[in-house]
């Protein structure tokens, strides 16, 4: 039941938004989202860390079909829960020096991106998965393509036609298995099931299915080249929206439906999925080396590491799986509060560009001390939330095959590079015509960034806090997969 | 089966009305009729009647398929404002009396029982829709549209004539089941060197493409885009929704009853028909630079998708097929609907144009239009949520549950093409949503306005909760 409040609260708090008029729109989504954060809080604090679905319902939604409203929460789905939960207010707190045009549509739309990124996170049954899945693209096509800068629209287009293509296949894929069940239903479960009657061949099919709607989502080289232009064009908000949580629902993907449903497609054609992730962690970093534009950096920052987190998951071990849903909770937090610092940057010099910055620090001792904390946590540095997922999944790729561990493991290095240079060029040096008498960070800009930094440090010096919940659901699915 | 009759009195009573001088009491009056009409039609809800000597036959299927062509054509009509206020040029009392007898002709489209009444429900529709197709007189295109259509269709209406004479010298009946059982004494493997066999695959393939190219499948579909062009929008609407779903309804009658046994004889053809009209309607479609002009390639599409159905023939089929249709209707009705205003408009702005550019900036001062337009374009494209998704749902589901492996092919063909219909979809939203335009404030008519509340509602409900419709059997 609380499940259901978890999707039904935000919609509906995004149907009052609509209706405010101003700055009203702002506090009521804010106290929303807080809500849900409490509830999200509440759900965590009395989960039983076992393997079991907590806080399931179930509602026969389309007979004909065999689609059921089927929603719960196990310790896999807790973590990504989690994550949208958490960073959803900052999202909106970040974006609280701003004045948006028709803002009351603005932040209904982050609602109802809530409503069904939960939805994604928490289905049990695999339409009703595909529809939120769906259902997401919606309000993030309109954020992006309405309030975005100069080139949005063809750019937000491109994204919007190519994420959908990817899923059309995934959809015939579970069309597929749903009409291989028996008792014609598409429960998650069941089609674990099913798929052990199938073949090699068939579950390549499916895996190849599968693979390109979670790989576009993600992105994953090659299927990435909608992702930077988007993350470039979307207002911050938007651009946290989709490389804080929306990404992860296609590593979420892999994990719940692509590896337990074709674990023989996965042995065939994995190797090529963790070679494919690893081009793009040393590809991605490269690029991120070279850029000029702090968000094209971090988009392509972003890109490199979901990489890592693919690779993990492909590898499909235990501390793969446990690596890649940490790094999914760090990267998420990280990137919403480097972004947020690029957008105040942004705010304050009309300039995102490496070459027009510098000299920031000497005026702004709070934002430069953020910035280092959330950097350092980017970079992986022990005791910061990026470490424990990056040690896990580069362990596990190790594990996997010590070549691509290797390669893998460059990105301790390449990460370093971009992301100490992103902070040299943009903060220090000398102060150019742009960065003169810059303002430090005001009290909403704080009490954003703050909370950011702490949780940069508590998860990454008890990531048992995550890690300890989620590991009897990880063992469950693996037993699945490895029968 | 009322309906029939009621109907065709009303449009004589219609053309009566028109001799009043009042207009106004045209559109409402209308309305009632077809509102009577379809309460009549639930009448023969579950009663197998047949009617006429046998000429016709009810059952739930054709009053299902009968309340989707009354319901587009009471939306279309709801949609038409009484015509305008042209007194010496537009006609309202002909134009709704052979609106009404038109959708007699469909309604025997999909009760028939001897290809007779097929034929003369083909007809009585298809002189109806060259008439409403011409009715701008003023207008070039419209001229060349209604002329461009009556040849063509005359041409397709005399080779289906032609396949019934064959049909019937083989097999020796019009009737439904009569083929069907003169055709079962022909065992399937006897049917290569059965004597008559040439005259009789000759006769199915000719009654196949005059069907065809009422529901413009591709390579028979040349005349769709000028015809839907050229003809006022109002009948365009009306065209692509009543026509089209009488259409597919009495290929699939015919094609299931009739001729099931000789499936390796039409079966073949229409899998390449099948996939050659998905791939020219849609790819077709995205370079197109005019809104009513992507329609017209849009409804192609939607034929080809229509004609998966009538190739699966597995149980079920009948009720996607209807979920389709329905679903592809109203969405159309709204699309039209939009297009008909904003095109007004911008007649009126003194610049008239059908393009994707008349919709730029709809949604600043007009956002009920622009919801209006994008929840139309959703369901057309097949997202999620949407009537349109759950048609291409059942429709893909029942492809899949065939065993034949050339349906993974058509599968893979129409998954494609349902992702380029995503792209030609969007460009309405687009334009209305993220480009700037001067567009001012359209007044809308309460009822134009309910019409377009009810179909947007139809959409979203149905995308809801498709079993409302889907297991109406």
């Amino acid at each position: 039941m609380l499940t259901l409040t978890l999707i039904l609260l935000p919609i509906f708090a995004g149907l009052i938004t609509l209706a405010t008029k101003g700055e009203n729109a702002k506090v009521l989504a804010l106290v929303a989202s807080l809500v849900e954060l409490a509830l999200g809080a509440y759900i965590y604090s009395t989960f039983v860390a076992d393997s079991s679905t907590q806080f399931g319902v179930t509602y026969n939604w389309i007979a004909s079909a065999g689609i059921k409203f089927a929603v719960g929460i196990d310790g896999i789905s807790l973590v990504l829960v989690l994550l949208t939960t958490l960073l959803v207010p900052f999202i909106i707190l970040s974006t609280f020096n701003l004045a948006y045009k028709n803002a009351s549509v603005f932040y209904a739309l982050i609602l109802f991106m809530q409503a069904a990124l939960v939805g994604v996170f928490t289905a049990k049954d695999a339409f009703l998965f595909y529809f939120f899945f769906e259902a997401a693209l919606i309000p993030i096509y309109f954020i992006a393509a309405v309030w975005g800068s100069e080139n949005r629209i063809k750019v937000t287009f491109k994204f919007f036609v190519y994420t959908l293509f990817g899923s059309l296949f995934m959809l015939l894929a579970l069309v597929y298995l749903y009409l291989k069940t028996p008792t014609h239903t598409a429960e998650i479960t069941a089609l674990y099931e099913v798929s052990k009657s199938l073949g090699v061949t068939e579950q390549s099919y499916l895996f190849a299915a599968f693979f390109i709607a979670f790989a576009i989502k993600m992105p994953l080289f090659p299927f990435h080249t909608w992702q930077p232009d988007t993350y470039v064009e979307a207002p911050t908000a938007g651009t946290m929206l989709l490389s804080g949580i929306m990404l992860k629902m296609g590593t979420y993907g892999v994990i719940r439906l692509l590896l337990p449903i074709v674990p023989l497609g996965v042995q065939a054609w994995g190797g090529v999925a963790v070679v494919l992730s690893i081009i793009g962690i040393v590809y991605g970093s490269i690029i991120a080396i070279q850029q000029k534009d702090m968000k094209r950096l971090i988009a392509y920052s972003s890109f490199a590491h979901v990489g890592l987190m693919s690779a993990g998951i492909f590898a499909k071990n235990l501390d793969g799986l446990q690596g890649a849903l940490v790094q999914m909770l760090a990267h998420g937090i990280n990137v919403v509060g480097l972004f947020f610092i690029v957008e105040i940057i942004q705010q304050r010099t009309k300039s995102r560009e490496l070459e027009q910055l510098g000299g920031i620090t000497q005026t702004t001792p709070k934002l430069s001390v953020f910035f280092i904390i959330i950097m350092l946590g980017s970079v992986a540095l022990p005791l910061t939330n990026g470490f424990v997922g990056e040690f896990l999944l580069l362990k596990s790729v190790y594990e996997y095959n010590n070549w691509m561990g290797a390669v893998a493991g460059l990105t301790i290095i390449l990460g370093a590079v971009y992301m100490l240079r992103l902070v040299q060029k943009s903060m220090f040096g000398a102060t150019t015509a742009l960065t003169e008498g810059f303002e430090d960070l005001n009290t909403s800009e704080v009490a954003t960034l703050l909370p950011i930094a702490l949780l940069v440090i508590v998860l990454g010096v008890a990531p048992n806090a995550i890690l300890k919940v989620s590991e009897p659901a990880v063992s469950q699915l693996l037993s699945i997969i490895n029968h | 089966m009322n309906a029939i009759i009621a109907l065709s009195l009303f449009g004589i009573s219609n053309l009566f009305l028109g001799f009043l001088n009042n207009r106004k009491i045209l559109l409402p009056a209308t309305l009632l009729f077809i509102l009577i009409a379809l309460g009549l039609n639930f009448l023969d809800w579950n009663h197998e009647y047949v009617w006429f000597s046998n000429m016709l036959k009810t059952n739930n299927l054709s009053v299902n398929f009968t309340t989707v062509i009354l319901l587009s054509a009471l939306l279309v009509v709801a949609i038409s404002r009484g015509f305008g206020d042209d007194e010496e040029h537009s006609h309202p009392a002909e134009y709704y009396a052979i609106m009404l007898f038109s959708v007699v002709g469909a309604i025997m489209m999909v009760t028939y029982q001897s290809i007779i009444m097929l034929f003369v429900g083909i007809e009585i529709l298809s002189v109806a829709m060259y008439v409403l197709t011409g009715s701008d007189k003023r207008n070039l295109r419209s001229n060349e549209a209604a002329l461009k259509y009556f040849l063509m269709g005359s041409f397709a209406t005399g080779i289906f004539l032609f396949g019934v004479a064959l049909i019937y010298g083989t097999t020796g009946s019009f009737d439904l089941n009569g083929i069907a059982l003169s055709l079962s004494h022909i065992k399937k493997q006897e049917l290569g060197i059965y004597p008559a066999a040439p005259i009789l695959f000759a006769g199915v393939i000719l009654i196949f493409i005059g069907m065809l190219f009422k529901i413009s499948a591709a390579p028979f579909h040349f005349w769709t885009p000028d015809v839907y062009e050229g003809a006022p929008s109002i009948f365009t609407a009306f065209m692509s929704t009543v026509v089209k779903t009488a259409g597919i309804a009495a290929l699939y009658r015919l094609f299931s009853v009739s001729f099931l046994t000789m499936y390796s004889v039409w079966g073949n053809p229409l899998v390449y028909i099948t996939c050659i009209t998905l791939l020219i309607g849609n790819i077709t479609a995205v370079y197109q630079q005019s809104f009513k002009r992507m329609l017209a390639y849009s409804s192609i599409s939607h034929a080809g998708y229509l004609l998966i159905t009538v190739l699966a023939k597995v149980p079920g089929t009948n009720s996607s097929l209807l979920f389709y249709s329905l679903a592809y209707a109203v969405a159309t009705i709204s699309a039209f609907g939009v297009l008909i205003l904003v095109s007004e408009a911008q007649a009126k702005a003194g610049k008239p144009d059908e393009s994707f550019d008349a919709l730029n900036g709809l949604a600043a001062k007009n956002p009920f239009l622009a919801f209006v337009l994008a929840v139309s374009m959703l369901s057309l494209a097949g997202i999620p949520l949407t009537a349109g998704f759950f048609g291409k749902f059942f429709i893909f589901a029942d492809a899949f549950s065939h065993t034949s492996s050339i349906f993974k092919g058509i599968l893979t063909i129409a998954v494609l093409m349902s992702a380029v219909g995503v792209y030609y979809y969007f460009k309405p939203i687009i334009a209305a949503y993220l480009k700037k335009g001067d567009i001012e404030k359209i007044e809308i008519s309460p009822i134009y306005k309910l019409t377009l509340i009810l179909t947007t509602a139809i959409t979203i409900l149905l995308g809801l909760m498709p079993d409302l419709v889907k297991n109406i059997f």
